[in-house]
């Protein structure tokens, strides 16, 4: 298990503690502030570079990744997938290889496969890999940044700083997650990130979207819906992927909708003070309805604009703290 | 709050062991009366003053010195915070700081800017202040307050209000707060 993420690679959340991260999210609760600045920029990482390789598509997470490295000063080398020499079939390594023989101090990268960043930690070991999304395997950032969403909210409720009620509002927290939950890693490092703080999870999806291992997750599977909507303080609901071939595990979309659609009817079972998450893109109507995404439960636009403190704080932490000597 | 404070005041793993006491919370207070007396004397108006103690250890000096100030003078004088984790120049060669709040409520264009922190060292967490200060507007004048002196400058800064000058050693460190001062050394704990 790992601490602290300071001058390391960020893969996975699998393998950090509750210390590693509340260490981000305090950080992040510092880059907020610089966000509200009126000049939003702090020399941190002045003269580091930042290569982003988004092998797959991606809005958010590019974007707020780009913006959290320029707000940090440092150089940011973007390749556009579409218009390189990987449409040639180059292989990724020698695409690392050749963004690296350009002299990079860290890889913000997302690729189809599950393990590509760990693959590409071992091509270039002086390197800081970030991962920003791998397959179906993890995407930690949106695991830290869902983390950072619920805490800021609850903690508004409680009247209190971040900073100073830590982690503490997350124990006992009940937090269901709900749909795709087979395709997704945004799903695996949410599990991670809420498990690691201490919350209650439930997963409830059809049996054909639950991965094969869930056995081994910390979580407990139930089969009624509406009835953990009544249980749940957050749900947390993920798209329904078919661009990885959802549309073979269930029988059609409306059917989906019907049986775990965050309907405006559902949503009525909420408590009020219930949270509702959606790591985006969205489907409107299919799992969840548009209706209900406008409403006040929902914070899907604040999990947006967290998007770039909490990514400012993982570049901040790996990547400033990584130069020689033990310090000191 | 208080923990909070105390936990990122000191380096990580390393505790700080007392050797003597220098000055007692009695003594930090006439300093700091003192310094409040010397900044009215040198400012005159108060009204365009911007006290901002540096994260952590100035914060409390400053919010103190800010109270007396209201107190001589009858204006109200409010403490603002600066954190200067992410404008240090050795970032990569020592742990990085956990970083805290900063907080300025205003625009510090054309303001005599106070900086208060506790002990002043080697000078270079206040070049770090002096660059991020540049971020909230161009002030008129940035004077420098400290609690304690101890020497060792590796930048041309020098402080406008000291509590107390104290010739130390490099091995030697300094804890400085409201309740007194120590000098003592640091020791993996």
């Amino acid at each position: 298990m790992i601490d602290s993420i300071r001058g390391t690679n960020l893969l996975s959340l699998d393998d950090l503690t509750k210390a590693a991260i509340v260490e981000v999210l305090d950080t992040a609760e510092s880059f907020v502030e610089v966000n509200r600045r009126t000049i939003k920029k702090v020399p941190a990482l002045k003269g580091r570079v930042v290569a982003s390789l988004f092998f797959e598509e991606s809005t958010r997470t590019r974007l707020s990744f780009e913006t959290a490295a320029k707000r940090l000063s440092a150089d940011v080398l973007s390749l556009a997938v579409a218009s390189s020499s990987v449409k040639k079939g180059e292989s990724l390594r020698d695409t690392i290889a050749t963004i690296d023989a350009l002299g990079i101090d860290a890889v913000v990268m997302r690729h189809r496969s599950s393990g590509a960043a760990l693959q590409v930690s071992r091509y270039v070991p002086h390197v800081k890999v970030i991962n920003g999304g791998d397959g179906q395997h993890q995407h930690p950032t949106q695991g830290l940044l869902d983390a950072f969403t619920i805490r800021q909210v609850l903690s508004e409720r409680h009247d209190t700083t971040g900073l100073e009620s830590g982690a503490e509002l997350f124990a006992g927290l009940r937090i269901l997650i709900v749909g795709d939950i087979r395709h997704s890693r945004v799903a695996r490092s949410d599990v991670a990130a809420y498990a690691a703080l201490g919350a209650e999870i439930r997963l409830c999806a059809p049996g054909t979207l639950l991965p094969d291992e869930v056995s081994t997750w910390p979580v407990t599977v139930v089969d009624d819906f509406d009835d953990a909507l009544e249980w749940a303080d957050v749900v947390g609901l993920l798209r329904l992927q078919s661009e990885r071939g959802s549309g073979a595990f269930v029988a059609s979309l409306d059917e989906f909708t019907f049986t775990h659609g965050l309907t405006v009817e559902r949503a009525r079972l909420l408590r009020p003070e219930t949270l509702i998450m959606h790591p985006g893109p969205m489907n409107r109507g299919v799992e969840i309805d548009s209706r209900v995404v406008d409403s006040d439960a929902a914070i899907v636009e604040r999990q947006v604009s967290n998007g770039v403190p909490i990514r400012m704080a993982v570049l901040y932490l790996c990547v400033a703290g990584s130069g020689e000597g033990p310090g000191l | 709050m208080a923990n909070q404070d105390e936990r990122q005041a000191r380096p990580r793993g390393l505790a700080f062991i007392a050797k003597s006491q220098l000055m007692t919370g009695d003594d930090v207070a006439r300093a700091l009366r003192r310094m409040a007396h010397e900044i009215i004397e040198r400012n005159h108006s108060l009204g365009s003053l911007s006290i901002v103690g540096l994260q952590t250890g100035g914060k409390a000096p400053a919010t103190k010195l800010a109270s007396i100030l209201s107190e001589i003078s009858g204006l109200a004088v409010d403490a603002n915070t600066l954190d200067v984790s992410f404008y240090r120049d050795d970032l990569s060669r020592n742990p990085i700081p956990a970083s805290s709040a900063t907080y300025i409520d205003h625009d510090l264009t054309d303001r005599t800017v106070v900086l208060v922190d506790d002990v002043l060292f080697t000078g270079r967490t206040i070049r770090a202040a002096l660059n991020a200060l540049s971020d909230w507007g161009r002030p008129r004048a940035v004077q420098l307050a400290v609690l304690v002196d101890r020497g060792h400058r590796e930048l041309p800064i020098r402080p406008d209000y000291v509590g107390k000058n104290l010739p130390t050693s490099l091995d030697e460190a300094i804890v400085a707060t409201l309740d007194g001062v120590w000098i003592g050394t640091r020791e993996a704990s």
